[in-house]
């Protein structure tokens, strides 16, 4: 596999509410290898835009700030690098999809402008030639009649249609990483299948990395090839698709296992799997935060917070039970 | 498209109907009579005659109603606007001299009105909270507190006792010269222009905090656009809708205010002549502008309406 394409270390991002300052992501450390599909996991809430938006430093600030953390993309510390250099990793070396499509376009700029817009600034090709790629990029995810499309506004298209808009976007400039926020959460069940395929036969193709943030357990069955599992800000399990679904370390994610019917189930089948509510960012329990909805736990979770441990090379889980007891 | 604005210009033709009608019968109800006037000047082509002819001579003696009805007659299909009460000359000549006088006026001061408040309102909206923002948003209730005659007269009065210098009196029309005649009108299309920037400044600022809150500003970033790029060809385009309405309602204020500034720069527009006609009952002239002027606004409007379709594709003229 060679060097991780990203690396992300002790990421934390926190945000100035008026219940005080809460921390949406805290500690988060994972890699992210070449070519490789990584799903992140976990009900709404739990931190995982937050990660995505930090890595490319799109907090809104105020009232969000990266507190700590690095995040090494080709050898750099994106956190660390002045504004244009950020700037030419984003779109063009990372580039982002979105959960909302009917909001994520310009209502008021042509389709062709928005595909062809990355191409022409980063590698300052002419507006003619960006939007021959773009028309090019908008056949590739198969947008029929991609010549006529190039005029065309976003209004005039369906949510799926838009999200193919928004993946033709990403790949303007071939980057080695898409991060994919819920590109489907808002889309019709039967169009949501045709994007994750349509994403995952292009990042394939291509050999780019994509990070996909999904609450969608049948998605990740399906598409990935490693997983991070968020809870209350933090990763709570991370491990290879197979090993997780065969078997689970961490009380959350087997409780979010059992909830799914069929492991390799349809899509659409949604997290809502365990009793009680997701926690309070502003008021998490010194412990563990999933500790107050757990089945399994002790004395101990209730006041010491767990750390990220390996139980395999490849495995690691934040709990103190013995994992045969979670089973 | 077509179809829209022909329909438009149709619907227009009751509304002027309406209006031409109350601005007549209105005007005849003000107090004050231009045969008393007129007699009371001894004016030499009245003192030869009797009330009675006078009355008779000016049409004034025929009803209301056929009054209204031979000056719409006239308009409609001899484009004549009657003649002066006082001169004898044709109302229309009066427009046609005065019009582009109050049009030139009316255009430089939203010019001046435009590029004060979109940069300063951009400005901002993106500095949101910072000291600019401030000094901007207090220069902006300055602007709406402070009436644009006060400045105008200002203007006028203090440079001519500190330097003895004053604006030239003698209106220098724009064919004749035009950099003479742009000296002229640039001070009074500032006054008026600042004044009227102040709400445009405001709505620019919000309506820009307010679009680049929006997820697709966010994925402009996300392409890795300077900010430039993020607010020029991204956020600008998509807040300037409403602000483009606005200028729409403004201008009733906008003529209002050529009128005042007109009267203290001494610049012989509509708003004069309207002033004057105003002064001596000269009915025709005071009905004939405010017909011109209703069918500027309503032409201005319809303008700004198809402008929308520039600005967002999603409007569309049925
Ligand atoms: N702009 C913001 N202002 C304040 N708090 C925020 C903001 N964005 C996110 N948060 C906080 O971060 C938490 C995690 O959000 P997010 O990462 O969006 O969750 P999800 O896992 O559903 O993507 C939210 O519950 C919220 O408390
Ligand atoms: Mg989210």
């Amino acid at each position: 596999m060679g060097a991780p394409i990203l690396q992300v270390r002790g990421l934390t991002t926190r945000f100035r509410t008026d219940r005080g300052e809460l921390t949406a992501v805290d500690d988060a450390s994972f890699d992210v290898d070449r070519g490789e599909t990584v799903a992140i996991v976990g009900e709404s809430g739990s931190g995982k835009s937050v990660t995505a938006l930090s890595i490319l430093r799109l907090i809104p600030s105020p009232p969000g700030r990266i507190a700590a953390g690095e995040v090494i993309f080709e050898g750099r510390n994106l956190l660390e690098l002045d504004n244009a250099s950020i700037r030419d990793i984003r779109g063009n070396k990372i580039a982002m999809i979105f959960q909302e499509p009917m909001s994520s376009l310009n209502p008021s700029l042509s389709v062709g402008i928005q595909v062809a817009e990355p191409i022409h600034e980063h590698r300052r090709t002419p507006w003619a030639a960006a939007l021959e790629k773009a028309t090019e990029l908008i056949s590739r995810v198969r947008i029929p009649d991609a010549q006529s499309r190039l005029a065309s506004f976003p209004h005039q298209y369906s949510g799926g249609m838009r999200q193919r808009i928004m993946i033709a976007m990403s790949l303007g400039c071939a980057p080695s990483l898409i991060i994919a926020d819920e590109p489907t959460t808002a889309l019709d069940v039967t169009v949501q299948a045709q994007i994750l395929d349509l994403l995952k036969q292009i990042t394939k193709e291509t050999g780019t990395a994509l990070m996909l943030i999904t609450h969608d357990l049948g998605v990740v069955a399906r598409y990935a090839d490693r997983v991070i599992v968020m809870y209350g800000g933090r990763i709570v399990e991370t491990a290879p698709a197979r090993e997780l679904y065969k078997s689970p370390r961490h009380p959350y994610t087997v409780g979010l296992l059992t909830s799914v019917p069929r492991l390799d189930g349809d899509t659409g089948q949604r997290l809502i799997p365990i009793d009680g509510q997701p926690p309070d960012l502003a008021r998490l329990p010194p412990g563990c935060a999933f500790a107050p909805r757990c089945r399994a736990a002790i004395e101990r979770c209730h006041h010491e917070r767990p750390k990220l441990e390996p139980v395999s090379p490849t495995h690691q889980k934040a709990c103190f039970v013995d994992a045969n007891l979670v089973q | 498209m077509k179809t829209y604005v022909a329909r438009r210009l149709l619907a227009l033709v009751p509304t002027l109907f309406f209006a031409s009608l109350i601005v007549f019968v209105t005007v005849r109800l003000i107090p004050g009579d231009v045969i008393d006037l007129m007699l009371s000047q001894n004016d030499v082509s009245a003192s030869k005659l009797t009330r009675d002819q006078l009355v008779a001579a000016l049409g004034l003696d025929r009803p209301m109603w056929e009054q209204y009805g031979r000056w719409m007659g006239g308009i409609l299909f001899r484009g004549d606007f009657g003649q002066s009460l006082w001169q004898s000359v044709p109302v229309s000549e009066l427009l046609l001299a005065r019009m582009p006088v109050t049009l030139e006026l009316g255009l430089l001061a939203l010019i001046v009105a435009l590029i004060v408040a979109i940069p300063i309102g951009v400005y901002s909206a993106i500095r949101q909270d910072t000291t600019g923002d401030y000094i901007a948003r207090s220069f902006s209730i300055l602007m709406l507190a402070v009436p644009s005659f006060w400045t105008g007269t200002m203007v006028m009065v203090f440079p001519s006792i500190w330097w003895g210098w004053s604006p030239e009196v003698r209106f220098v029309p724009f064919t004749e010269n035009p950099i003479q005649n742009l000296k002229q009108m640039i001070l009074p299309a500032i006054i008026l222009g600042t004044a009227l920037s102040a709400v445009s400044m405001r709505l620019t600022r919000t309506m820009m905090l307010e679009v680049l809150r929006q997820d697709y500003i966010r994925t402009a970033w996300a392409k890795g656009l300077s900010e430039r790029l993020v607010v020029a060809r991204h956020a600008l385009r998509n807040a300037l809708i409403p602000v483009v309405t606005l200028i729409g309602v403004q201008a009733p204020l906008l003529i209002g205010g050529a009128v005042i500034m007109e009267q203290i720069f001494v610049i012989p527009g509509m708003g004069l002549l309207l002033l004057d006609a105003v002064y001596q009952r000269d009915y025709p002239i005071i009905t004939g502008v405010f017909l011109v002027v209703g069918v500027a606004i309503m032409l201005l409007n319809l303008v700004i309406d198809l402008s929308y379709g520039l600005l967002d594709p999603r409007v569309r003229y049925r």
